[in-house]
């Protein structure tokens, strides 16, 4: 049993963050560039907290298995950040945006967690824009902002359809800068591929050197993983195609809880699949539901093409079901209607698609406006499927793209190996069972930009940790372990391809571990992934050897994590007999179909502790809300 | 001085002494066009041209000197950049789309300009040398004979049209891409210089081919 | 959804290692005209893995044109015959059925091939490293609207700082050059007031940086622009040339 100290500090919710930063141990300039830190990702939350360690005189080790810092997924972030800063004078302010975020996670997540998170929000647009991220303008030379979904205040930051490129092009020059000075070293193209635990405390980690397959050893007095999340699990997600829950899991196995594995965002915008071969969903940001309507036909089995059904035969579910915020409704709720109506055989032409029309707006605000709107949109969708949104709907289906469960985390983002911080979409601290559109990327930069750096400093100061050389035994031991997982890999040369197991075990998550979920179909769901499993360690084919490139075995490590993965998401839904937020169980839903949310008995963070492959022990984290009263989310 | 020579041996310091020397002789070839077409004010005015040429000698002569160093800069640096940037790609491609996405003036600058350096040769002897250094006609003041002489050669003139086609390529690349070298670039002007620059060209091109033209075709009542 | 195949012959650059020669391989497939270039390399390499053969290596990552990693040159052309895509959103409805493609690396110089497909772009990270910053501690920022920026001049910055990075436009040039790539990474800053008081040092690092790493200089032929998937345009060139003509005349040397 781990003890789960959420360590949220004493005090009303608006000062704990400020008497904590008051409270804490600091390093005196001389003692900091005698700790060794080593930052794993180079997204928003790795870059800016490498960049944030550096300036203050740590030395950083940051390590990527792209090719480039600048590659990170944070870089696909199309629609735009959120931030408190009130702006536009709509009444906005921290404790609204708190109250959103707690509210759209329904009521999974930590109160003190989400306040500091809306405090921060607008340091981290005043850093940004400091750094030469070029946000959208008014003709003032003022900021613009536009609305998302969950929300009815604008306060989206954005540039263009590119500003999660824009945010991380920043933190990564930030980071750069540090690189220059030689505060920061960067390795690139090295996978992590272990935590050094020694003592119950972090000292390193292992990572194989993607190009040569050295297998290298690095130690530090802190590691912070900043990997992100692990849709990939589903095989097809929005998602790059790298992305992968390997650091994350191997530090789970050394000891890491993980929290809430089966919250798993779906989102509602992503462009439907087109094929067997599909190796990806491509997302529509979700600002297209500013002008765009969402609708199906009326009728099972309507195949005609869309321009051909009247307007009295279109149901537009969305504005029917949430006249209040319509196709703005949060993404767990539009995405579920669309499954919905999509299951009682009215999707697209008979697909697995609805509609997102933008008809009536070219009408209200003309094409001109729509195409600098969106232009960029169209024709990204164009290029992909050939039609032509301007003349002819969109077809949209969800699709998985968020993780709000990750390892579990306190309040200084440390795991429960003391020594491990996670940071961004790797921990699971402040989105709950749902994350709001454009909190993502505040949550990465909060947690890299002004968290990490005071709460390391806080655990470096107090705890005053050794630095364990490369040469101590559980590093070669962790060594040792990874070559053999790897030469166990490459000697099984059964029949199956590492590609053909991944899409098997993403179909059986997407159909049962997916947006709805049954306890029956949960446990069909485990006992077919343990046998997948079993089979894979049997019959798969991992080709190529252990010392070149090989991105058949990388695929093969990361794909042996996910049949483990899956399972564990499997059982946290499993054991979660409520509804709330991403996680849907169909066993509890009110009368007319809505999220049934069970406070009594499952208000807590469900983390949980690896004892062997196929066996954990639940912990739970009792969430306690004492400054926003629970209520059922409505968006009607 | 340190500072200047660092900037002309960067990459962009050696692209705006192309682009100097290149535009220093893009206005010479105008003053050059404007003399020679005194060719067709007879034989009486294009001496006298010549003869008056000669009374500011020495001022000529630096002149000349200025251009031969512009002269040699250019030739020399194209050639050097030219040999850098080859190998820059090591490892040439099996297939290259460079002729769609590129246009034949810009990719062949190094061959046009080989062309006219070939040419200059033949024309510096033809006519600087006949005209400076004692040739008979040239001591008697009779410049347009030597003029018709080199001209009515079928074969040189046809040489000298071809080289001035090359001398187009040149420059109707080399007029936009100076402008590009010196960051005169912008989305509204930008498309009237590459129109000057075709003008210029048009203008270069038949001004200096019309004599060859002139002399071989037309001269003497043919 | 398009049930027709089409069936191609690719001519593929497969190299061993860094040091070992490459040369071109021969593939039949047939494929979904609905299906991506990559997802058809994807296909191609399930294969390969079911006979026992080593898979093609190439990199991709988002697979929706933003994050840089893919880069092949297709039939000639960095990420494909299609301007404005970038390879992983080139599908093959833009192919006949019958045709013959030709993919080779990214070839520069500065870009060495590492195995078949892929090339060590890391040159354009030690560009951005030597200058491609603004100098701002964290916390130290003021409020982001202290400083208003014309709505046109964020915008053309947004459009500079659009580059994905992803090398299109070495590969282009026929000098390998890396000009628009620095021409586009000076513009977003020297274009934004926060940018203003490093210009003149940063123009000079960046440039002096691109020198030393072997790309080649810059002859106005704008293959560059032609093949970058995003559109970036030689205006940015234009002013990189002019701010660092500007930083050499009135700066300090750096």
């Amino acid at each position: 049993m781990i003890k789960l100290d959420s360590k949220i500090p004493a005090g009303s919710l608006k000062d704990k963050w400020e008497n904590h930063k008051f409270n804490m141990k600091l390093v005196s300039p001389a003692n900091k560039r005698k700790y060794e830190i080593i930052i794993v990702g180079t997204g928003l939350a790795g870059a800016s907290a490498a960049a944030s360690l550096g300036e203050l005189g740590y030395n950083v080790k940051v390590f990527t298995y792209h090719d480039s810092a600048r590659r990170a997924h944070s870089i696909a972030a199309q629609g735009g950040i959120n931030a408190a800063k009130n702006y536009q004078n709509d009444g906005d302010s921290v404790y609204r945006l708190f109250y959103d975020t707690i509210k759209g996670g329904d009521f999974r997540a930590r109160e003190a967690n989400v306040y500091r998170l809306a405090e921060i929000s607008g340091n981290i647009i005043d850093q940004c824009v400091a750094l030469g991220v070029p946000f959208a303008r008014e003709y003032g030379g003022m900021l613009d902002n536009r609305s998302f979904g969950g929300t009815l205040v604008s306060r989206t930051f954005y540039a263009k359809g590119q500003t999660g490129q824009q945010l991380l092009l920043g933190a990564y020059s930030a980071m750069n800068r540090q690189i220059k000075l030689g505060k920061v070293k960067l390795y690139t193209r090295r996978e992590m591929v272990d935590l050094v635990v020694v003592d119950g405390i972090a000292r390193g980690i292992i990572v194989r050197n993607l190009v040569t397959g050295d297998i290298e050893k690095y130690s530090a007095h802190v590691v912070i993983l900043a990997t992100g999340g692990y849709s990939n699990v589903f095989f097809l997600s929005t998602n790059a195609i790298n992305s992968n829950a390997t650091a994350i899991w191997r530090a789970h196995k050394r000891g890491a809880a993980f929290a809430n594995p089966c919250f798993t965002q779906i989102h509602p915008t992503c462009l439907p699949l087109h094929g067997e071969g599909q190796s990806k969903l491509t997302l529509m940001s979700e600002s297209l539901r500013n002008d765009g309507r969402i609708w199906v036909s009326k009728f099972k089995g309507d195949i005609r093409h869309p321009n051909e059904i009247p307007e009295e035969e279109r149901d537009y579910f969305l504005e029917r079901k949430y006249p209040t915020y319509g196709n703005l409704s949060p993404r767990d709720i539009s995405s579920r209607a669309a499954k919905e109506v999509v299951d009682e055989g009215r999707g697209a032409q008979g697909q697995e698609a609805v509609y997102l029309d933008f008809r009536d707006a070219i009408k209200r605000l003309g094409r001109k406006v729509i195409e600098e709107r969106y232009g960029n949109l169209f024709e990204m969708y164009k290029t992909i499927t050939g039609d032509d949104p301007y003349e002819v709907p969109m077809k949209i289906y969800p699709a998985p793209h968020y993780t709000m469960g990750g390892l579990w985390v306190d309040y200084n983002l440390m795991s429960t190996v003391p020594g491990l911080f996670v940071a961004g979409e790797a921990n699971f601290s402040d989105h709950g069972a749902n994350r709001l559109g454009a909190s993502a990327l505040m949550q990465g930069l909060a947690d890299g930009y002004f968290i990490l750096p005071y709460t390391v400093g806080n655990y470096l100061g107090s705890e005053k940790p050794t630095l364990v050389e490369t040469d101590h035994p559980e590093f070669e031991k962790s060594k040792k372990e990874i070559q053999d997982f790897t030469n166990k890999l490459l000697s099984i040369k059964g029949k199956r391809t590492v590609d053909s197991f991944h899409k098997q075990l993403g179909r059986l998550m997407w159909d049962k571990v997916g947006m709805s979920r049954s306890a029956q179909g949960l446990k069909e769901a485990i006992n077919q992934i343990r046998e997948l499993r079993e089979e894979f360690w049997r019959d798969v084919n991992v080709v190529g050897s252990a010392n070149d490139l090989n991105q058949c075995l990388e695929r093969a490590g990361r794909v042996a994590d996910y049949l483990e993965l899956g399972e564990l998401m499997a059982i946290d839904a499993l054991h979660r007999n409520e509804s709330c937020g991403a996680h849907f169980r169909v066993e509890y839903q009110t009368e007319d179909g809505e999220a049934l949310r069970n406070d009594e008995e499952y208000a807590y963070v469900a983390a949980w502790e690896f004892k062997e492959v196929g066996k954990w022990e639940l912990n739970k984290e009792p969430l306690i809300f004492e400054n926003v009263q629970l209520t059922t989310r409505s968006y009607k | 001085m340190g500072w200047f020579f660092n900037a002309l041996n960067s990459s962009i310091g050696k692209k705006i002494l192309m682009a100097i020397t290149g535009i220093c002789l893009m206005l010479f070839l105008i003053i050059h066009l404007v003399n020679n077409l005194s060719l067709f004010g007879g034989e009486q005015m294009f001496n006298n041209v010549v003869k008056n040429l000669d009374t500011i000698k020495p001022f000529i002569r630096v002149i000349e000197l200025i251009l031969l160093l512009v002269f040699v800069i250019h030739i020399f640096n194209g050639v050097r950049l030219w040999y850098e940037n080859k190998k820059a790609r090591p490892i040439k491609y099996k297939i290259n789309a460079i002729s769609k996405n590129t246009n034949i003036f810009s990719r062949t600058m190094i061959w046009s300009g080989s062309i006219i350096f070939i040419f200059l040769v033949f024309h510096l002897r033809t006519f600087w040398i006949s005209f400076n250094l004692g040739h008979p006609l040239a001591l008697s003041h009779n410049y347009y004979q030597i003029v018709v002489l080199a001209f009515q050669d079928p074969v040189y003139s046809i040489f000298y049209i071809v080289a001035l086609i090359f001398l187009g390529f040149h420059l109707k690349h080399g007029f936009q891409s100076a402008f590009q070298t010196f960051g005169w670039n912008n989305k509204k002007y930008f498309p009237f210089i590459q129109k000057l620059g075709l003008i210029y060209t048009l203008v270069m091109v038949i001004g200096f081919m019309s004599i060859p033209i002139y002399f071989l075709f037309f001269y003497g009542g043919k | 959804m398009n049930q027709r195949k089409l069936n191609l012959t690719l001519k593929i650059w497969r190299q061993p290692g860094p040091n070992s020669a490459g040369s071109f391989v021969e593939y039949k497939v047939s494929v979904s005209p609905d299906s991506s270039f990559l997802e058809m390399l994807d296909d191609l390499n399930n294969e390969l893995e079911s006979k026992n053969l080593e898979p093609i290596a190439f990199e991709s990552d988002c697979r929706e044109g933003i994050c840089g990693t893919c880069g092949l040159v297709i039939n000639g052309h960095p990420h494909g015959p299609i301007p404005k895509i970038a390879t992983c959103q080139l599908h093959m409805r833009n192919f006949k059925d019958g045709d013959t493609i030709w993919v080779e690396p990214f070839r520069a110089k500065a870009f060495p091939v590492i195995k078949d497909l892929i090339v060590d772009r890391s040159a354009l990270d030690r560009i951005m490293e030597a200058g491609g910053f603004i100098s701002v501690n964290t916390g130290s920022a003021p409020d982001g609207n202290a400083i208003p920026i014309p709505k046109d001049v964020a915008s053309e910055a947004m459009d500079s700082a659009s580059c994905i990075g992803c090398g299109a436009c070495v590969a282009a040039c026929k000098n390998s050059s890396a000009m628009l790539f620095v021409g586009a990474k000076v513009s977003h800053l020297a274009l934004l007031p926060q940018g203003q008081p490093e210009r003149y040092i940063r123009v000079q690092a960046m440039v002096k940086k691109m020198d030393e790493l072997g790309f080649g200089a810059c002859s106005n032929t704008y293959a560059c622009e032609a093949e970058c998937p995003k559109g970036i345009s030689i205006i940015n060139i234009a002013r990189l040339n002019r701010e660092y003509i500007k930083s050499k005349l009135i700066a300090d040397e750096v």
